[in-house]
């Protein structure tokens, strides 16, 4: 399914990057995404259900989760942190902001798939290939 | 057991200065007023397991603990080695080390810029084109009687703005608080700050620029013929606008959902020109709703040494700003820059993929106060303590009124503020002799 993916700040998300992103908290406080309740029954995802969200940047998996804001059909939301931020696209158009919110992205199921942390996800998208 | 008073807040622009922070043994032990995200991180400074503590440097592909002598020289000599260095962050930090950070930017011919560039970066952009029509604060707290935050949810980023400032305080001229004001909330979702308005206005996607398009139309007494815009009914734009033109004094505060999405700098652009054809019926102001605690006094700091707000390249001899060129993602994407500095921030957590996958090739220096991404990915990490907690300095809140950060508890031992590791830094980049803990002392 198609969305429009939108990245930003949530209450939880700052709790839990204060506290240490290394803990499994920030993991839980971000690598998630809140789905309009109808996509959600469109894609056949329940609440806690792993899905992977692709773009022409990458995919990562995460955890689905009714959105609290709906109804905003075909518009996704994902706390700002790694997750979202290894698929959001990059180009700034030439005003420096990279489109944080309005990344296009394609959802599809990966019920079972693990989920990886923060320091997972660093080591396995970027490499120190310099030496 | 100390009790500390009228504390400063150091986690976003809202910068709340009425905090009660209890010590006992240097260890806070009780937070009182502040929200969720400022007692976690009061609280978090105690966790030492969760802190960065020891200076580490790259050896054989992996970090190993050194001295901090060590970790400084090495850092010098990342930073004199590049052609064009990167100096990024900045914005959860004093204003004293952005200074600091500016003179060593300048020193190295590097380009030096703040998380402005991912928050309101297009809202610097839209004010060179368009002015900034604004208030402070507490002018909001004592005369507002109308407010608007459009893509912002404060409820989230900024947890108290709303009991502090906005809606629910009582003010000169709003003696009964909350019942002397309207809240209207204009976004794409209806998030937890729209769920506790007046009235929330639900506009599609990417389509901002047209609905303020269509309030300026009708505010300057045109007629709408559409049906709808922006997914917004032609009746509720012009009641809102009739409403806007009605207040007393009203405040737009405009958030991520204007600056980040479709039309970036140009939805600002137009947003201000809304505030300026509002203020030929009514007194109306707007305010960007700025994340870090201190992303506004980088800018204040910036202005006063260089001449511009974010994203400065000293690389000519001389202050070259251009956004969108300049800027901290636009230099990593096309792979200019040879080695960075990155201080109080986590890009690698918050910037796109693209950017990282540069910065993850050259030689780093992360400056910060937790392991994160950043650090992990960093060939030098220095542990630094905590602006506002362990030590002093100056922040700037969003509507730039500066104040003054205090210090409740000493930082973990041997970990000093970025001011100091700044300027040692610098000193060793300069060939002067850095000033070793000894030597501070005697001094």
């Amino acid at each position: 399914m198609e969305i429009t993916l939108i990245t930003g700040r949530t209450v939880a998300q700052g709790e839990a990057m204060e506290k240490g992103k290394i803990g499994e908290g920030f993991t839980k406080a971000c690598a998630v995404i809140e789905l309009d309740p109808e996509d959600m029954s469109k894609l056949g995802a329940y609440e806690g259900d792993e899905v992977r969200v692709k773009t022409d940047s990458g995919e990562v998996v995460v955890v689905a989760k009714k959105s609290s804001s709906a109804p905003h059909p075909g518009v996704a939301f994902i706390p700002m942190g790694p997750w979202a931020n290894v698929i959001v696209g990059g180009d700034t158009e030439s005003t420096g902001m990279p489109p944080f919110k309005g990344t296009k992205a394609e959802i599809t199921l990966a019920k079972g798939e693990r989920v990886l942390s923060a320091a997972e996800l660093v080591a396995q998208i970027y490499t120190k290939d310099k030496e | 057991m100390q009790r500390y008073t009228d504390v400063i807040c150091s986690f976003c622009g809202t910068l709340c200065d009425d905090i009660e922070v209890v010590v006992e043994d240097n260890k806070i032990v009780d937070v009182k007023h502040a929200c969720r995200i400022g007692t976690a991180k009061f609280l978090a400074s105690n966790d030492y397991e969760h802190r960065l503590l020891k200076p580490m440097v790259r050896k054989n592909g992996k970090l190993v603990e050194v001295s901090l002598d060590e970790a400084i020289e090495e850092a010098a000599r990342i930073l004199k080695d590049a052609t064009k260095p990167l100096l990024y962050g900045w914005s959860s930090t004093s204003c004293e080390a952005h200074s600091v950070g500016v003179e060593l930017a300048e020193e190295l011919g590097g380009v030096i810029d703040n998380t402005t560039t991912v928050c309101h970066g297009p809202s610097v952009l839209a004010i060179h084109d368009a002015g900034y029509i604004s208030c402070t604060l507490g002018e909001v707290k004592n005369r507002a009687d109308l407010i608007i935050y459009w893509g912002a949810n404060p409820m989230h980023g900024h947890p108290r703005h709303l009991s502090r400032y906005s809606i629910f305080p009582r003010g000169y001229f709003r003696e009964r608080g909350q019942q002397d004001r309207e809240l209207i909330v204009i976004d794409v979702r209806k998030t937890d700050t729209a769920k506790i308005a007046n009235k929330f206005i639900k506009v599609n996607y990417g389509e901002d620029y047209e609905l303020i398009s269509a309030l300026r139309k009708v505010v300057n007494g045109g007629e709408l013929r559409e049906e709808s815009v922006a997914g917004v009914p032609r009746e509720e734009i012009i009641a809102l606008a009739e409403k806007m033109k009605n207040a007393q004094f009203g405040v737009l505060f405009f958030g991520m959902g204007l600056t980040q999405s479709y039309g970036r700098h140009r939805n600002i652009d137009n947003a201000i020109n809304l505030v300026r054809d509002l203020n030929a019926h009514t007194k109306f102001v707007i305010m960007a709703m700025r994340g870090h605690y201190n992303v506004t006094g980088f800018n204040e700091v910036l202005s006063w040494q260089a001449g511009f707000p974010y994203a400065v390249d000293f690389g000519r001899g001389y202050a070259w700003y251009n956004p969108g060129e300049t800027t901290a993602n636009d230099v990593l994407q096309r792979g200019e820059c040879d080695a960075a500095l990155i201080i109080a921030s986590d890009p690698v957590s918050h910037f796109p993929r693209k950017s990282i996958e540069h910065l993850a090739r050259i030689p780093f220096i992360a400056i910060d106060i937790h392991p994160t991404p950043t650090t992990q990915l960093a060939d030098v990490v220095i542990p630094s303590a905590i602006a506002g907690i362990e030590v002093e300095g100056t922040a700037y809140r969003m509507d730039a009124v500066p104040l003054r950060l205090r210090k409740v508890k000493e930082p973990p031992e041997g970990v000093l503020s970025d001011v100091e590791i700044l300027r040692r830094i610098l000193a060793r980049v300069r060939g002067e002799e850095a000033l070793t803990a000894k030597a501070e002392v005697a001094k």
